[in-house]
């Protein structure tokens, strides 16, 4: 029918989620300020009495990141660019519109409900999967319901071969999906115990070693599935439609998507290097860490060569900037992921802050930067208009990477010092500090990280006010833009 | 092969499956079962100490504390023996915890007594000057939800034959003839303790959950 019009997309559905993305990050990027500041300031924890705690707000700081702000700015971008790839309009087809509206206010009203229930102290303590089962019911219809719009939109399209980006959404559903299902096995105690205590109390389906083994085979890939494969597909559509550029290499597309897809499972048990599960699986974890540089550094150089013989537009397009900001820091995050992954590194490295370190140069460097990339470029195609202010976007962008780098510069040396001080000893053998030693001086390091999350997120606030502004006084765009975003 | 997968999607996604799930198999799967052994003679914990590990989940104390001592001198001279799968064979979840902005609490029932823990509880700095623990106010108020720890005992026993007695089963009248053995045993922590709202909740049959969090630290040796 549409065979020879232009397409008319719609994106009723990417911008509803791009709202949600907005939101859901500025709560993550509040919480964990607060946090940050807490540890370095404990009188902080008391301003909410007992829900005002760090180890009570920790999770909620993390799975909002997550399950909030990542996975909102993973559906608000299918929502866009699926149809673009697959050629296709997602209004075409009424039965995916409902689905996708009604995967919206589930999701909105779940996420709110889930992270009330954190907040109450309703945890089932598996990290990033602290969810009780009635919003891990909700999660996975959400799920679902995502996976049947990819796949009706895939059934419909009219571009035959899937797209790269498109390979990497398809994997992050399959992935998310599987990994998401074995870790939250779990029992109401409720209804086996025939009726006794509080209904939403579940208890693990495995023990011991083993919770811990699935606990972290689902711990590293929801970052795999989550931080990694779909802001991999975001960046393969995003940079080559902003630069005008085609991507570099076919083959290593190829090479990188099937080697991450089969290499980054192996690496979970990394987490749990001298613990006790099997050496023989520590050994493994460790062997696959570093094999996963290849495909990972792959998808990086990948970008990084498609803007070959056109970097004169990161001086002039803030976008640009902000994605081959991501893809290095893609590159940082995934050298010193491995790094930590071998065992003598490890043994120093493991319990320190050096972990959240490495875990927020990947995060905020290459996730948020990406996320907030592709919001820019969607932006102005949305709405039909000019991005606000292209000054804001460059303050906000050098604000931010300072800091990304204040946050993992203090938070290297926080943790090397203290994983240095707990195994230093004297001439005669014994310990040479007390547990509270390595706590306080760590205190100049926690107070540079809190400062780097004040700096991050008035970065983000600026973010969210130009994309306010784009969308209510931006100039009024008469045709869409094929290639670099118009900005004022 | 690959411009092929890429026209049908079934197929791509199914290669993906297959893909991905080779991990999983190989590395979780054979161990399954050696790795779920107890050691010999491991009681499972009370209902009290259940309670209490439910308390540990519900203020989320593994956000800052792990629970796994590694197999290095600088560790086992600061925390005790290094830790053994067999020790964990009845914890679900299992709580190692990935970081240690405080100690490490796998074996603080060797030394650390009740009253220790009732005056860090309400003032960490107070104990160990310099120390940025909150203070834990509310697990003197709140009561411990001291049922949902039975449910879950009876859980356990019934789904995963976790070793518990004739006296943990379902229904409510089994809670009922329990209920004075968990007040009993709460009794005996409480003893060492002074602060008035616990002696007053004690006194009510109520168990505040910094009782039951105390039994549960008391049990980790």
């Amino acid at each position: 029918m549409q065979s020879n019009a232009a397409l008319e997309y719609d994106y009723s559905l990417a911008k509803k989620f791009t709202f949600l993305t907005i939101l859901f990050g500025f709560l993550a990027m509040v919480v964990g300020t607060l946090i940050a500041a807490q540890l370095a300031f404990p009188e902080l924890n008391y301003l909410l009495g007992e829900y005002g705690t760090f180890s009570r707000l920790r999770p909620i700081h993390t799975n909002t990141a997550v399950f909030g702000f990542t996975v909102s700015g993973i559906f608000a971008t299918w929502f866009y660019l699926g149809q673009r790839v697959l050629k296709v309009s997602i209004a075409e087809s009424k039965f995916l519109m409902v689905l996708g509206n009604i995967q919206f206010w589930l999701y909105f009203v779940g996420a709110l409900a889930a992270t009330i229930s954190l907040l109450l102290g309703y945890s089932t303590s598996k990290e990033y999967a602290q969810y009780e089962w009635p919003f891990d019911i909700v999660v996975v219809l959400i799920w679902v319901l995502w996976g049947v719009n990819m796949m009706g939109l895939i059934g419909i399209r009219r571009e035959k071969a899937l797209y790269i980006s498109v390979w990497y959404y398809l994997a992050c559903f399959l992935g998310v999906a599987m990994l998401y299902l074995f870790n939250n096995m779990e029992i109401p105690t409720y209804f086996a115990s025939g009726g006794l205590g509080d209904p939403i109390h579940s208890v693990s389906m495995y023990a011991g070693t083993n919770d811990a083994l699935v606990q972290w085979w689902y711990g590293h890939n929801a970052v795999a599935f989550g931080f990694t494969v779909p802001i991999v597909g975001m960046i393969y559509y995003f940079l080559p439609k902003e630069s005008g550029q085609a991507i570099y290499s076919y083959k290593l597309s190829l090479l990188s998507f099937w080697g991450l897809m089969f290499v980054y499972l192996w690496a979970g048990s990394h987490h749990l290097l001298w613990s006790t599960v099997p050496d023989w699986m520590q050994t493994m974890g460790s062997a696959f860490s570093i094999v996963l540089i290849l495909p990972s550094w792959g998808s990086a150089i990948n970008m990084l060569l498609t803007m070959k013989g056109e970097w004169n537009q990161l001086t002039d397009n803030p976008l640009i900037k902000f994605m081959v900001l991501a893809s290095t820091f893609y590159m940082l995050s995934t050298i010193e992921g491995p790094i930590q992954a071998i065992r003598s590194v490890n043994a120093i490295a493991h319990f320190t802050d050096w972990i959240p370190g490495h875990v927020h140069d990947g995060v905020l460097g290459w996730v948020v930067f990406m996320i907030m990339a592709a919001i820019f470029h969607m932006s102005p195609r949305m709405f039909k208009r000019e991005i606000y202010s292209k000054k804001l976007m460059e303050t906000q962008f050098w604000l931010q990477t300072t800091a990304v780098v204040l946050y993992f510069t203090s938070m290297w040396i926080a943790g090397i010092t203290q994983g240095m001080m707990w195994r230093a000893v004297d001439e005669y053998g014994n310990l040479m500090y007390s547990f509270i030693d390595t706590v306080t001086v760590l205190h100049p390091y926690y107070a540079i990280r809190a400062l780097s999350g004040v700096m991050y997120l008035t970065g983000f606030i600026m973010f969210a006010y130009n994309i306010y502004k784009t969308m209510t006084s931006g100039r009024v765009l008469s045709e869409e833009p094929q290639f670099r975003t118009p900005m004022a | 092969m690959f411009h092929w997968l890429e026209k049908n999607p079934f197929f791509f996604a199914s290669a993906i499956s297959i893909v991905i799930s080779f991990a999983g198999l190989i590395e979780i799967v054979p161990n399954f079962a050696q790795a779920g052994k107890p050691l010999i003679d491991m009681k499972p914990r009370t209902v009290l100490e259940l309670a209490g590990k439910n308390v540990y989940m519900k203020d989320n104390c593994m956000s800052c504390h792990s629970q796994m001592i590694r197999p290095f001198k600088s560790e086992t001279d600061r925390y005790g023996d290094y830790s053994l799968s067999g020790e964990y064979a009845y914890d679900r979840p299992f709580l190692w915890g990935s970081k240690r902005t405080g100690p490490d609490l796998h074996r603080i029932g060797n030394y650390r007594t009740t009253d220790w823990h009732e005056a860090h509880m309400l003032n960490p700095p107070q104990i160990v000057p310099g120390s940025i623990m909150p203070a834990y106010d509310h697990q003197f108020e709140n009561v411990a939800d001291i049922e949902t720890a039975y449910a879950e005992a009876v859980t356990v026993k019934n789904v995963f034959h976790t070793p518990y007695g004739p006296e943990i089963k379902r229904g409510r009248e089994a809670w009922d003839a329990y209920r004075p053995t968990l007040i009993e045993e709460a009794r005996l922590i409480a003893a060492d303790m002074k602060d008035e709202r616990v002696k007053e909740a004690m006194a009510k049959g109520d168990v505040p959950e910094v009782v039951a969090l105390i039994a549960y630290l008391n049990s980790l040796k």
